[in-house]
């Protein structure tokens, strides 16, 4: 009876209201996964806006990067659907999921490394910019077409982060805060409608912190795509989110405006209430 | 323009190596021409050229893609028996040599890479160790249906059979006859043959790796889980680049396989795909330049041993092991960085800063 109260009201409360006549971008019920005995994440309904910028947020070990794990087929929901623009996601493959409009970061770094900044973001371009193995092999024109539009799309997308100036070095050997701005650029590559970022401030000075909060609002402006964060920056989270949905144990146990999530008791039990010890 | 620099730095890499490689070439053939060579090393041309297939082709499964292959040989050896028997086929209808042989080469390319793609599927979900012990089987596996194999040719047509000798007339003759292998080859590999092989093969693998399908490969083998989540075909990939590495060692194999009137299975065995394996390992992970080397020295060095006769092996390990420790070690590194000093420094620099 509690869940569905939760799901009734709060679910309609966090689209914004420029987002609430176009078809949400991403909307889960019921999304649950067992690992073994171990209920990660259990009756997970989410709906995110189109253009609208979402947070996820809840204390360690809630379920949270499990939850995009489940969003992008990393590990098949052993429960629920996932609806990704009205489509519906059941049997598709990271891949499929990727294709269909979702692109993700990563907690804990995933570039790669031995490739430089450039290739990275002409990876992300894989599917945007093609050319057969057959073209690439004899060099046919339409190679050298698809290599220059590649470079150039690549660093006009670096160029968001102002990093066109890093797009030699070996992705492995930027800094923390650039990689995880490389992270994002090459997500974006991939022409998603939403973006799924998992601790994007993790091991940020707070200028580079604030200089992100700006930049996940204007590639929201620009790209018109829905960006949902998981992210223990409360700053940045009440900052930038305009709806936010708060995990624990699991399960979904509030949404609402970062207003309303502030007061509200049983976040601040969970999450906050344990945040202002450290 | 730093972006059009990377580029450059690779193609021009690619092309010293391409260039190192044709100067090599018309050296050698000066020499052997000349009558200067031995002829232990003229007889060395043709394999040195399939060993440096092999290597680079391996390389492209290991370093490139990133996933361990202990079987390379097997492919060598579909490519050997498969390009012979339908080279013998060709010779019924062709005189011209090089016809018989390019036909040869492109069957034996063609049938290892079927071979690269069956072992390819099953073993896709496989990675890392159990990929490397599935391959080793199937190498022993080739090695084990080539041992029985007989194939005959006479005036009533095509006879196979296994493990039984089949029954050829007199006017035929055994193509493939067990473990004895294919016999009666005519050597028709030349050194300039080879050489051209090898460079086609070289161009490829050059071209494939600076494209989108090379870098979605190498994504691959940086990390898997980001590779498939910005959209790139796992499956497509693996599978693209097992059969492009087998069928170039099937081309090898047939290259070498007319070098020789006599090509036994055991010539294929496990200790061939070792020793390709550590033409890639010395030669450097993903470095084309360091297979190509490390597989002609490796070839040429037991033949240059010959006078420790009996301690030639040992001395070829204690050799390797000293080189494995010489390119490992920082000092020894710096010390040839420092040779080349100018182009080190700048690239150095580079990753630093
Ligand atoms: N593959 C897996 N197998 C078993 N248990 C897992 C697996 N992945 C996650 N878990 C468990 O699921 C729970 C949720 O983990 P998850 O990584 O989603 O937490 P999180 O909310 O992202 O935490 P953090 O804020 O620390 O990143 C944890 O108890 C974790 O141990
Ligand atoms: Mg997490």
């Amino acid at each position: 009876m509690d869940k569905g109260k939760i799901h009734e009201v709060i679910s309609e409360s966090i689209i914004p209201e420029r987002d609430q006549n176009k078809r949400p971008v991403l909307e889960c019920s019921h999304l649950g996964i067992t690992f073994g005995g171990l209920v990660a994440v259990d009756d997970f309904n989410l709906t995110v806006g189109a253009t609208e910028i979402a947070g996820l947020i809840g204390p360690n070990g809630a379920g949270k990067t499990t939850a995009f794990n489940l969003l992008t087929k990393v590990y098949q929901p052993t429960r629920g659907t996932i609806l990704l623009d009205g489509q519906d996601t059941r049997g598709m493959s990271t891949m499929q999921v990727n294709k269909a409009g979702i692109a993700r970061t990563f907690q804990n770094i995933r570039l790669f490394d031995k490739l430089t900044v450039e290739e990275n973001v002409k990876i992300g371009l894989h599917n945007q910019i093609k050319c057969s193995t057959v073209s690439s092999i004899l060099r046919l024109p339409n190679y050298w077409k698809t290599e220059k539009e590649a470079h150039e799309k690549a660093l006009e997308l670096l160029s968001i982060f102002d990093m066109q100036d890093m797009a030699d070095y070996k992705a492995g050997s930027l800094p923390y805060g650039a990689q995880r701005r490389l992270e994002i650029v090459r997500a974006l590559a991939t022409n998603p409608k939403l973006l799924l970022l998992d601790e994007p401030a993790a091991g940020m000075n707070p200028s580079e912190t604030a200089e992100l909060m700006e930049n996940i609002r204007k590639i929201r402006d620009t790209f018109q795509i829905a960006i949902l964060l998981i992210e223990h920056d409360m700053n940045l989270v009440m900052g930038i989110c305009e709806g936010i949905a708060v995990l624990n144990f699991g399960r979904i146990i509030a949404k609402g405006s970062p207003e309303e999530i502030q007061a509200n008791p049983t976040v601040i039990e969970a999450y906050l209430g344990k945040k202002k010890e450290d | 323009m730093k972006g059009k620099k990377t580029l450059n730095k690779t193609s021009k890499n690619n092309f010293i190596t391409m260039g190192g490689l044709l100067l090599v070439y018309v050296i050698v053939l000066i020499l052997k021409e000349g009558g200067i060579t031995t002829n232990l090393i003229n007889g060395q041309l043709v394999p040195i050229c399939a060993y440096m297939i092999m290597a680079i082709s391996l390389n492209l499964t290991v370093g490139i893609l990133g996933e361990l292959s202990l079987g390379h040989a097997g492919f060598m050896s579909v490519g050997a028996f498969g390009g012979v028997f339908v080279g013998t086929l060709m010779q019924e209808v062709s005189d011209s040599k090089v016809l018989c042989l390019l036909v040869a080469v492109i069957a034996g390319g063609l049938m290892a890479a079927v071979a690269g793609l069956l072992i390819g599927v099953p073993v896709l979900r496989l990675r890392g160790d159990y990929l490397a012990i599935v391959t080793l089987a199937f190498g022993q596996i080739i090695k084990s249906i080539v041992n029985i194999l007989y194939v005959g040719l006479d005036s009533e047509g095509l006879h196979v059979s296994f493990i039984e000798k089949c029954e050829v007339l007199d006017d035929g003759k055994l193509i493939i006859s067990g473990a004895m292998g294919a016999t009666g080859i005519r050597k028709l590999s030349t050194f300039t043959f080879a050489f051209i092989v090898l460079v086609v093969c070289l161009i490829v693998i050059f071209n494939l790796i600076q494209s989108r399908t090379g870098r979605a490969i190498m994504a691959l083998r940086d990390n898997r889980i980001a590779a498939e989540s910005v959209g790139i075909n796992v499956t497509k990939y693996k599978l693209l680049v097992f059969s492009i590495s087998a069928a170039m060692a099937g081309m090898a194999g047939t290259v070498f396989a007319y070098n020789y009137s006599t090509v036994a299975p055991t010539k294929f065995d496990f200790n061939t795909s070792i020793l390709v394996l550590v033409f890639v390992v010395l030669g450097g992970l993903g470095s084309i330049r360091g297979s190509l080397i490390a597989a002609a020295l490796l070839t040429l060095l037991p033949e240059l041993l010959r006078e420790f006769s009996d301690y030639r092996m040992l001395v070829y390990a204690i050799v390797l092991i000293l080189v494995m420790l010489g390119t490992n070690n920082p000092k020894i590194r710096d010390f040839f960085a420092k040779m080349f000093a100018r182009k080190k420094t700048a690239k150095e620099e580079n990753a630093n800063g």
